[in-house]
């Protein structure tokens, strides 16, 4: 497997002395190997890196984009939210405020009605009165008149006797309104 | 093949041909159809090339030698695949173990390096900077200027081309004696001596591993040097 060079090896001095035919064919590989590098490798190296710095840098552009849309919508949606609470909130404090104003209607309303009932039974209570004294003034009337017959013993001129009975009733009136008002 | 005339073609020759085919195959496989997001063998080659970009590049010249990167990837590859020819099976002599490649790499990096540095400052500024140091009384200069001139005009190229066919040669020296040593103790030795055939194979396989260190460490080093010398000659001060 392991053999030396093959031809004459050089020795001494020639070791450090290249024949032409060596240079020439050195020279032409590394000229092919650099023409390579130079209008093949490298161009295309470069390229590929541009194109990948340009990726890179789109990626991040496009993130950048994304992030600031997403703390826009953030905004948006926080703003929303606490619109919807505000609204929440006022919706909340009128229905407060009508349930008062309804039950207090409602009381004013009773009250209404309440005192309408006890206006009724007063109105009520006084035609009764009314009627009651009538009835007894002709009753007290009529009573003093038959008694004042008795005593007397005849009867007495209607119309007179009536006269005197509403008079007499009348005085009791006064007095019983004089009474009531040094009370 | 064309004896005795300079397309003389002999066995190193070829193994210059098939490992720069080789070599170069590699890369245009590698970039052929280039992807943005790199798969399997384009990562490879982006690594390697990368390697060059960053390890001797940016670490010796910065970003403004970056004009120098097809020159310096070629010399790196150019010599990592010659060196490593001489620990393939079948070929198992270094393309650079013949002084002809890494003196012709030397030339072209003394021509590089010098063309750099007058293009920067200008013949008589760039002679001027190299032979007569600032800072040193002028007596000096005449011991100065002969040593300045001959360490960076004449010794630059030359210790380039030493160091690495010296290296290529002796790697294959070492090659050589330690696997024919264990072919002949195996096969022409007294059976006593036969075991010994063991140890020198052993010895073979471990300097097998050894050149391959050194095929990637002196194309490494080449390179580094010849950048090094290009940032000088284009550096403000020297």
């Amino acid at each position: 497997m392991v053999r030396a060079a093959e031809g004459d090896v050089p020795e001494g001095i020639d070791i450090f002395i290249p024949p032409w035919y060596d240079v020439f064919w050195s020279a032409v590989m590394f000229a092919a190997l650099f023409w390579i590098f130079w209008k093949f490798v490298l161009p295309r190296l470069k390229t590929v890196l541009n194109e990948r710095s340009e990726g890179i840098e789109k990626k991040l552009e496009q993130a950048e984009a994304d992030r600031n849309e997403a703390h826009v919508l953030l905004e948006q949606y926080r703003e929303q939210l606490a619109e919807a609470r505000s609204e929440a909130a006022q919706i909340r404090a009128e229905a407060q405020a009508e349930r008062q104003s309804i039950v207090a209607e409602a009381r004013s309303e009773a009250q209404t009605a309440a005192t309408a009932v006890a206006e009724r039974a007063e109105t009520q209570l006084s035609a009764e009165a009314e009627r009651v004294r009538t009835v007894l003034a002709r009753d007290v009337g009529r009573l003093a008149t038959d008694l004042a017959e008795k005593i007397v013993g005849e009867s007495l001129d209607e119309q007179k006797v009536a006269a005197t009975v509403d008079r007499f009733i009348a005085d009791l009136e006064t007095v019983a309104a004089e009474e009531q008002e040094t009370r | 093949m064309f004896e005795g005339t300079i397309f003389e073609f002999t066995r190193v020759n070829m193994i210059q041909v098939i490992m720069t085919v080789a070599i170069a195959s590699f890369f245009i496989v590698a970039f052929r159809n280039p992807k943005v997001v790199p798969r399997g063998i384009q990562q490879l080659g982006e690594l390697a090339v990368n390697f060059v970009e960053t390890q001797i590049i940016d670490s010796i010249m910065g970003s403004s030698g970056r004009r120098y990167l097809p020159y310096l990837v070629t010399l790196f590859f150019f010599i990592l695949a010659m060196n490593l020819a001489g620990v393939i099976p079948f070929l198992n002599l270094a393309g650079s173990s013949v002084v002809a490649v890494p003196m012709l790499m030397a030339v072209i990096a003394w021509v590089t390096f010098n063309t750099a540095g007058i293009r920067k400052h200008g013949f008589g500024n760039y002679m001027k900077a190299n032979l007569f140091p600032t800072g040193v009384p002028k007596p000096v200069y005449v011991l100065l200027t002969p040593i300045e001139f001959l360490s960076t005009f004449i010794l630059r190229p030359v210790t380039l081309t030493i160091r690495l066919v010296a290296n290529m040669m002796a790697g294959h020296l070492m090659l050589v004696l330690f696997f024919s040593g264990a072919t002949y103790l195996f096969l022409d030795a007294e059976w006593a001596l036969k075991p010994f055939g063991l140890g020198a194979a052993a010895m073979g396989f471990f300097i097998t591993g050894f050149e391959i260190l050194i095929a990637v460490l002196q194309a490494y080093i080449f390179t580094l040097l010849t950048a090094l010398y290009i940032a000088g000659a284009e550096s403000e001060h020297h």
